[in-house]
């Protein structure tokens, strides 16, 4: 039972960094390279040569001007103070233009600076991609990882871009900023009525979830048969070895079913993709043609009918009865908070929740008392 | 039956734990062994009990067959941790009690066919994370919070309902500093599952008149585009530790939420705003 688990590289070999293979502008490789022996644990200890076209300069030329000048945005909504913009970093974003711009483009300080940021790291991101296709030519390789890339690139567009576009407003867009992302999302699926109702938002999460368990289910095999030689995929794509057999006999035996050395990739492959494409298929349908999912959901008979375990249900809110911000918790109810810069926020921020009621209800929210 | 070209020769007696010869055999592509009775014997009984659950309706105002408003919830947190009357979450209790002898069967017969096969153990330890997970939802939360009403109910859109309920309960559930690690090792895993599938796919399937690709151009790609690759052996590493901990901090992510905070998850995160050296 004690027996080696290959979970660590015992004894690591150094060498002659790999130059990597001959492209046709090699001019564009670095020569730099250095071994780590804590990566050589894990994996491979050798770090670089990094090849830097101008696609990749570019890319990073706008990537980074984009970060820095989401930076500078929030450290100008601290007044400039390096202490207070460390510490309120979580709670600080670069929030898209307020509704009434719709698709016009606002002055820089009334959401401009968020078209600004989102332009520039679309364009790093596209750079990027271009980067990661031209590469895998450049090696005769084929284009999964860019085709890889493009289905999250779409989910990107989609929350930043494309959705925005339909709904005829920049301030449908997703904030910049890491409380306030997460509270886009929180305020998104409560407006639209749960998006775990969403039959794409489900399908999503059954992706994410069935990546993770493939990729364990996956990871484990190959280590378990390691000591064989597993781990060289494509050498037991090619040309079968024990261990891609005892690998695809374990699952047989224990499921009924197999893939193969190669076909368990095209799963991956699948799964992974699939979480993006379903994804942003569940978000652009939210408030172009679907408003409330719930109410979907009723429609088609997906919603469970609960025993009463209240007395009196609190009435169902009329249209327009609930609009404004909700400030919760109070300013008051939170210790440190007053010691924000004066007159920033009037609460904790990233904690306000602006909700708009603009559909009228149907019978199906109507509760008798 | 049902065998692959090379596998009558892997078909050999030995490497069971429990029952020595007596399970030791296949039934179509199914390794039986001892695990797999009790797995069989644990999956049956808790499915049926389930479509009994759905016959009479428990848990229901109203009797369904629609499978997503199947419904079997725990019992009312009134019965604390003991046991409640069958129609009362009884079968919640009896279902529970049959998954995780499947699954815990189902992780030992895992086990048996690997040491079969002549493998590492790494796939029923895997296993057991998800299990452990499983387990932490409906025994260990429930068991520190003192009722198994705690537990979420089986059913495909009540159990969405629970998730969305109890994270609402904390206010808003992605403050929680649990949650935010296991959704971006979500995130990372699915991500890097996706770089590992599409390398191997790429690899292997060259442009039209192209041959077959090799392992340095698998290590050429990766140190030309960022600078780095982990290798054949690594990214198995690397993939499996990811999920891994997807699963390992959902666990401690739910199992903090009610036994640890009680209040909104967002103010959790006053610690950070009041550090004495700023606050």
């Amino acid at each position: 039972m004690a027996e080696y688990q290959n979970l660590f590289t015992q004894v690591q070999v150094r060498h002659a960094p790999d130059p990597g293979l001959p492209i046709p502008d090699p001019h564009n490789r670095g020569e730099l390279s250095v071994f780590s022996y804590w990566l050589g644990r894990i994996g491979d200890a050798q770090i670089g040569p990094v090849h830097l076209g101008w696609l990749g300069v570019l890319s990073l030329m706008t990537g980074g001007l984009s970060i820095v000048l989401m930076g500078l945005v929030m450290w100008s909504q601290v007044g400039w103070d390096p202490v207070q913009f460390v510490r309120l970093l979580p709670w600080l974003a670069v929030e898209p233009p307020s509704p009434e711009w719709g698709l016009r483009i606002p002055p820089l300080a009334e959401g401009g600076w968020w078209i600004l940021c989102g332009g520039l790291l679309t364009a790093a991101i596209l750079l990027w991609w271009a980067r990661m296709y031209l590469r895998a030519r450049a090696l005769g390789m084929g284009t999964h990882v860019a085709w890889a890339f493009a289905a999250a690139i779409w989910l990107y567009l989609v929350l930043g871009f494309i959705r925005p576009l339909l709904m005829g407003s920049w301030s449908e867009a997703v904030p910049f900023g890491i409380f306030p992302h997460l509270d886009w999302t929180a305020a998104f699926s409560i407006r639209y009525g749960n998006l775990f109702y969403n039959p794409f938002h489900m399908l999503s999460i059954v992706f994410l979830y069935g990546s993770a368990l493939l990729f364990a289910m996956h990871a484990a095999t190959i280590l378990a048969v390691a000591k064989m030689g597993g781990e060289r995929e494509i050498d037991q794509i090619t040309d079968r070895g024990t261990a891609a057999e005892r690998s695809q006999l374990f699952w047989r035996w224990t499921m009924g079913f197999n893939a193969t050395m190669e076909s368990i990739h095209r799963w991956a492959w699948w799964f992974a993709v699939l979480t993006v494409i379903t994804g942003g298929i569940g978000i652009v349908l939210t408030g172009t043609v679907v408003d409330n999912w719930y109410l979907w959901g009723q429609q088609h008979g997906l919603i469970p009918v609960y025993p009463e375990v209240w007395e009196a249900p609190i009435p169902a809110p009329l249209p327009g009865e609930l609009d404004g911000p909700f400030h919760a918790p109070t300013p008051e109810g939170l210790p440190g908070v007053s010691s924000i810069a004066p007159g920033a926020w009037s609460s904790l921020p990233g904690t306000e929740v602006s909700v708009r009621f603009a559909a009228p209800l149907t019978s199906a929210l109507e509760v008798t008392p | 039956m049902a065998m692959l070209s090379f596998e009558k020769k892997y078909r050999v007696r030995g490497g069971t734990l429990l029952g020595g010869d007596l399970f030791d055999f296949w039934i179509g592509p199914f390794y039986v062994g001892f695990f797999g009775v009790a797995t069989i014997f644990f999956a049956s009984l808790g499915t049926a009990l389930c479509v009994w659950g759905a016959a009479v309706g428990e848990g229901l105002a109203g009797q369904t067959w629609n499978l997503w408003q199947i419904n079997i919830a725990p019992p009312p947190i009134e019965y604390g941790l003991g046991l409640a009357p069958m129609l009362e979450g009884g079968l919640w209790q009896a279902i529970t009690v049959c998954a995780i002898g499947a699954f815990v069967s189902w992780a030992l017969r895992q086990a048996e066919i690997a040491r079969k096969l002549g493998m590492g153990y790494h796939i029923p330890v895997a296993y057991g994370v998800a299990i452990l997970a499983y387990v932490t939802l409906v025994v260990v939360r429930p068991v520190l919070l003192g009722a198994w009403g705690h537990g979420f109910p089986y059913g495909i859109i009540s159990h969405l309902d629970w998730v969305s309920n109890v994270g609402y309960q904390y206010l808003h559930f992605h403050y929680n500093p649990a949650h935010m690690i296991a959704v971006s090792f979500f995130f990372t895993t699915t991500f890097a599952l996706g770089l590992h599938g599409s390398l191997i796919l790429s690899v292997t399937n060259p442009p039209k008149g192209e041959p077959v690709k090799t392992s340095e151009h698998e290590n050429t790609y990766f140190r030309d585009t960022i600078g780095y690759s982990i290798g054949a052996i690594g990214i198995h590493r690397l993939g499996l530790f990811l999920a891994l901990n997807a699963g390992i901090w959902s666990a401690i992510c739910i199992v903090i939420s009610g036994p640890f905070w009680t209040r909104g998850w967002p103010e959790w995160w006053s610690w950070w705003l009041n550090l004495p050296f700023w606050s």
